[in-house]
């Protein structure tokens, strides 16, 4: 039984070994040595690479806007998913289309969405410069301007992530005994207070699920970013991700790269740590 | 997604539509005007791209010209090839591991399946540069298994599954086993019968994930033969190729329409099916 039992286990372990535990421990080690030149043995530098990463200003810029990037995104793209969901739970003329146009960008492959918003923020002939044209105003260089260019880029993620934290909610909604709204109701309790009173705190399991995922999203999604910006101009939209990708396969600098995933790691790790301890014992799904 | 409230709200006269009414649907036109707006662009000559002409000559050029400037026949074979291949390798890897997971006394198991879990959180795609060097070694770059393979142990459909195995009685295996099956047959005759709404959910989950990855792909592959639909559409739209607008959004269309049609057919088991696969 145990013998077979292994067995059956074998081809997942085979495969996760290669391709999730082994390239993390070679990531960690790597991030630990400097490649010799020509063949010479590698050298253990220790935390080295470390202190150099830190030192480098790109790097903290970088970091910087995946934070601003975060902050940026999670918070609306949760209340944007919460209005949505109370919208199309409630009784409304056109459901079914609402609820379609809200979900759709969720299907849509990153890339797909981003050329979309290309044709928005594009300089000269984007839509949105056309608009402002039209009305008297002088262009903004949306994706151009550092100051601007990653909220533009938070604007498009927070329109393509919205539509699916919404059906998690729309779900936690309909789980709620309708008769709290009806004793709520014979109280004379405002809709207002009824929502943040009962509705809000019954859906926090979800706030915190879908909380979750959007984290582990702002350091994992950064397909946009390769037809929006390439994280220009000059490092302003720039994230960790995009950032690993140039260093290993624009900069060929392997070890940098590798430091930088292990940061990543990190601050996966502690959103894994988030959700097994709070969200596991805060939530029962089962 | 259910559709009956059991609740009514308050009693509205529907002539004066609400604010919330309002805002819900100012609020859908937005969500969807980006979509409309690529039709719009995909199906009018390039010279109506901001000129809204509500009689504005409509035309397939830009669809024939995005088909015939790129070798979109090829990314569709290699996206059906690669998407057909990954959700046929997890149904295989990830049934056989939920079943031991759910099934057999292994020492460990519960610190093994932890282990899984963490793919849940450690993608490949962060892995980006150790999994190319392992791709390579195995002689995986540019081919559909190099993009394919990192994913067919998911940790999401080893978990889907022995979830659903575990609910399944005991009893019905016993009666199998009176029977003579041995546990392959339990396997295939029992067990993956009932969890059927699960290989749904959880391939539709992975047909979206898999026809919609970027950059895995991308680092994976280097020629037409093996680029699927996303990587062949993000070097086709990249702004220094200078290619027309009109034809990128043509292309854009033609990349995402099978997904499209698929997910306005079968919105309600779409989103079940990510529904389930997200609350775990």
């Amino acid at each position: 039984m145990q013998l077979y039992g292994a067995l059956l286990l074998l081809p997942a372990a085979i495969l996760l070994a290669t391709f999730a535990y082994l390239p993390t421990i070679a990531t960690v080690i790597n991030s630990l040595f400097l490649p010799g030149f020509r063949g010479a043995p590698t050298e253990f530098v220790g935390m080295e690479n470390y202190q150099v990463l830190f030192d480098d200003p790109t790097f903290w810029k970088v970091a910087r806007n995946n934070l601003i990037y975060a902050v940026g995104t999670i918070p609306t793209s949760i209340a944007l998913a919460l209005c949505m969901a109370l919208f199309v739970n409630g009784k409304l003329r056109g459901r079914g289309f609402v609820r379609m146009a809200y979900f759709t960008p969720t299907i849509l492959p990153m890339i797909a969405a981003a050329n979309i918003w290309m044709f928005f923020y594009a300089p000269q002939i984007g839509l949105f410069n056309k608009l402002l044209g039209a009305l008297g105003f002088s262009g903004v260089n949306w994706l151009g301007d550092p100051n601007v260019a990653l909220g533009s880029v938070i604007v498009m993620s927070v329109w393509k992530e919205a539509g699916f934290f919404m059906i998690f909610y729309l779900a936690a909604l309909q789980g709620i005994p309708p008769e709290l709204k009806e004793a709520s109701d014979l109280e004379g309790t405002s809709r207002w207070s009824f929502f943040w009173r009962v509705t809000f705190p019954l859906l926090m399991p979800t706030t915190l699920f879908v909380l979750i995922n959007s984290l582990i999203n702002s350091v994992r999604v950064v397909d946009h970013l390769f037809i929006l910006t390439k994280g220009g101009p000059n490092n302003a939209t720039n994230l960790l991700l995009y950032y690993v990708y140039e260093n290993a396969f624009s900069f060929f600098d392997r070890t940098t790269a590798a430091t930088i995933t292990v940061v990543i790691l990190l601050v996966l790790a502690v959103v894994a740590t988030l959700k097994f301890t709070i969200l596991d014992r805060r939530t029962h799904y089962q | 997604m259910n559709t009956t409230t059991t609740y009514t709200p308050r009693a509205r006269y529907v002539s004066v539509p609400s604010l919330e009414t309002v805002a819900a649907w100012l609020l859908a036109i937005i969500w969807v005007f980006p979509l409309l707006y690529a039709f719009w662009a995909a199906f009018h000559p390039s010279e109506f791209m901001v000129n809204f002409e509500l009689f504005a000559p409509l035309t397939l050029e830009n669809f024939t010209n995005a088909w015939s400037q790129a070798p979109f026949a090829r990314y569709y074979l290699n996206t059906f090839a690669l998407v057909t291949g990954v959700v046929i390798g997890q149904f295989i890897v990830c049934t056989l591991a939920a079943f031991a997971f759910a099934r057999f006394p292994i020492p460990g198991k519960n610190v093994l399946f932890m282990l899984v879990l963490i793919q849940l959180f450690v993608f490949p795609e962060v892995l980006i540069v150790e999994n190319y060097r392992i791709a390579s070694e195995l002689g995986l770059i540019n081919t559909i298994t190099g993009i394919g393979l990192p994913y067919v142990a998911s940790a999401l459909g080893i978990f889907l599954l022995r979830q659903t195995f575990k609910t399944i009685p005991r009893e019905l295996e016993d009666a199998a086993r009176i029977e003579g099956c041995n546990w392959l047959e339990i396997l295939w005759k029992v067990y993956v019968p009932l969890a059927k709404p699960t290989y749904l959910a959880y391939g539709l989950v992975s047909i979206s994930h898999h026809w919609n990855n970027f950059i895995w792909p991308l680092v994976v592959t280097n020629s037409v033969e093996s680029r699927p639909l996303t990587v062949g559409l993000g070097i086709f739209s990249a702004p220094e190729t200078g290619v027309n607008w009109a034809t990128v959004s043509a292309a854009t269309l033609l990349s995402i329409a099978p997904l499209l049609i698929a997910f306005l057919l079968f919105q309600r088991q779409f989103v079940q099916s990510f529904l389930r696969a997200g609350i775990r």
